[in-house]
């Protein structure tokens, strides 16, 4: 008895031990991330003040208004609703973008992950190289290339394709997706890659071995192994994109191509409209957190199988 | 696959024949295509990605010594918009040259402030078992994920209705960014005490050391690459940065360069000085990347493993 209640205490001991290790992150997290939170929610469901039109955060739980969310209620679905059709807006582009990404960056990844051979490392270093260039940089690249004077429009009239210059700046929704595309596509490549290159070509040559042609044995082996990947780099892709607002002020900055992140953010800049902001942030919150935690568990899986 | 697997024997004396592909008529119609080949499709289109996703960047760099106004028409070379221009380079330009300052100086704040936050977070949790520590895990990871913009603002309205003594600004920036990047020292570290294993450290207890004496004598030398690779992510994560910063920041000397770019570029009329900016930061970006390559190489020399790991882990995957 007197030895177990010694390693107990030794245990107590230890374990408060990495409890204060981790009380700094703890504390941190605490007042910099749930509380924050918890101020969207007390001004989400707050109340303004009349006299100077800024916001006033409820904290209180039992005193919450709704005056906000049936603020924001109305601009998504009532008669004179606008952000209807902005919230459709972001869900078609952002759709219309992660499948184009997917599209492309599948078969990079898995040309680089599995026939990569000796020049793997350049391959690698390629795909890599746009996650460590700036977002701004990036579309500052596109936004050069489509001027009306720019090398695209340049190319286009030289081969004949279009007769004058395209306005591809001004309100294009093939702009904003080719920008979602362009940004986000180096963080599913790599997310991608790293999940191929976990399949082990041994599984493949064995579908081989027993007969499958390089169809069949990409669609039974290959496809099914890779599901898991492809559904955490989408997910890395989306979340983003859903968010984003400054891809399609740089491509376009027109209003017929906002999505509903530039709702969000212009609401910000105007004290009255704060209120409204914060149940919209908060709604894409409850959307999001579904396949955020999906995506939390999935990839805990992941790192715990590698182990 | 198991239709074409009738029983051992066949299948035994099968493997020769199957290789080569000889006799089977889903092959008979490309007869001289070798199963396994080069996929030259698959190369090609590899290689387009490629070209596509890189040369604008080289056209925007090539602009930032354009010699003249444009963004779009080459007209000659010239380093007026680095530091000849004694007017609009970045150089003597105020507002540029700040926007540079700032960058490298929540880059460096928040490095100095999220790594040894993150990486003691990561051991705490990683050795007190518990409902608590599983939960804080989860708020981090959860912090990970969370699309910025939800992320920006919260902090928006924290800072101006709650801790309104943090105006607006490079602290508010910080506070921002930390919060943001802790998570990488925080899943890195982890994911490397879980391949580390327990044995170094009992082996260590057993011999007598007490705690602290593990984690500085066995457990910090053990982890350095992975504490070297986070470092070196969030530093670059915050060059990078956009959401935050341009939610947070108080206009005039908390703008970084990223901000600046976006507020400036007038739909590709803003003057190559802003390509100038987005090329300082693509070296400074680059330059991090190379010193990780070199310093995590150097680090793990003697471990398995090559080259590609260490790419792949400064850039956060494996």
């Amino acid at each position: 008895m007197a030895v177990r209640a010694l390693t107990t205490r030794g245990d107590k001991q230890r374990r408060l031990f990495w409890a204060c290790l981790a009380a700094p992150g703890i504390i941190w997290l605490t007042l910099l991330f749930i509380v924050p939170f918890y101020t969207v929610l007390a001004i989400a469901a707050g109340r303004l003040n009349e006299l100077f039109g800024t916001p006033i955060a409820v904290w209180n739980p039992l005193h919450w208004s709704a005056a906000n969310l049936q603020a924001a209620w109305r601009e998504i679905s009532g008669s004179s609703a606008f952000l209807g059709p902005i919230i459709l807006r972001t869900l078609f582009y952002t759709a219309a973008a992660a499948i184009l990404c997917l599209v492309i960056g599948y078969p990079a990844a898995y040309f680089v992950a599995r026939f990569g051979g000796r020049r793997k490392a350049l391959f690698l270093v390629l795909l890599i190289a746009p996650f460590w260039i700036s977002y701004m940089m990036r579309m500052l690249a596109w936004v050069d290339l489509l001027q009306t004077n720019g090398y695209v429009n340049q190319a286009l009239l030289n081969l004949h394709l279009i007769g004058h210059p395209i306005g591809w700046l001004s309100g294009q929704s093939v702009t904003v997706i080719l920008g979602l595309v362009y940004g986000y596509i180096p963080y599913l490549i790599l997310v991608l890659y790293a999940g191929l290159d976990r399949i082990d070509p041994a599984l493949i040559e064995a579908g081989r071995d027993l007969g499958l042609n390089r169809a069949q044995a990409f669609r039974r082996v290959t496809l099914p192994l890779s599901r898991q990947p492809i559904m955490t780099a989408m997910l890395i892709t989306v979340l983003p994109m859903l968010g984003d607002y400054f891809t399609n002020q740089l491509m376009s900055g027109a209003t017929n191509t906002s999505m509903i992140g530039n709702v969000i953010n212009q609401q910000l800049s105007t004290p009255l409209f704060q209120g409204v902001g914060a149940v919209l942030s908060v709604m894409m919150l409850l959307v999001l957190i579904i396949p955020m935690i999906w995506y939390v568990i999935a990839t805990n899986r992941t790192t715990r199988d590698a182990a | 696959m198991t239709t074409t697997t009738t029983t051992p024997a066949t299948a035994a004396e099968q493997p020769p024949a199957s290789a080569t592909g000889h006799g089977r008529p889903a092959r008979a119609r490309w007869p001289r295509r070798n199963p396994w080949g080069h996929p030259w499709f698959l190369e090609g289109f590899t290689w387009l990605y490629l070209i596509w996703s890189l040369v604008p960047i080289g056209l925007a760099v090539l602009f930032s010594f354009n010699h003249g106004k444009s963004q779009a028409v080459w007209q000659g070379f010239s380093w007026q918009w680095y530091f000849s221009d004694p007017v609009n380079s970045v150089l003597y330009n105020p507002a540029l040259h700040a926007a540079v300052v700032q960058t490298l100086r929540l880059s460096l704040y928040t490095t100095l402030i999220a790594v040894p936050l993150g990486v003691a977070f990561a051991l705490g949790i990683n050795r007190w078992y518990g409902v608590t520590a599983a939960s804080f895990n989860f708020v981090m990871i959860l912090s990970f994920v969370i699309p910025e913009l939800i992320f920006g603002v919260a902090m928006f309205f924290v800072f101006t209705s709650l801790y309104t003594s943090v105006h607006l600004g490079t602290l508010a920036e910080t506070l921002a960014l930390v919060t943001w990047n802790v998570s990488w020292p925080a899943i890195i570290v982890q994911a490397r005490l879980v391949t580390i294993g327990k044995q170094y450290e009992e082996a260590a207890a057993d011999l007598g050391a007490n705690q602290w004496q593990t984690i500085r004598r066995v457990l910090i030398p053990l982890l350095t690459p992975a504490i070297f690779a986070s470092a070196v992510l969030v530093f670059s994560t915050v060059i990078d940065d956009f959401v935050l910063v341009d939610l947070l920041n108080s206009g005039a000397g908390s703008t970084p360069m990223s901000v600046y770019i976006y507020s400036n570029q007038r739909g590709g009329n803003g003057g190559p000085a802003l390509n100038a900016l987005g090329t300082i930061m693509l070296v400074m970006s680059f330059a991090i990347a190379i010193i990780g390559y070199l310093g995590y190489r150097w680090l793990t020399r003697g471990e398995r493993g090559s080259g590609l790991g260490a790419l792949t882990s400064i850039a956060g995957e494996g």
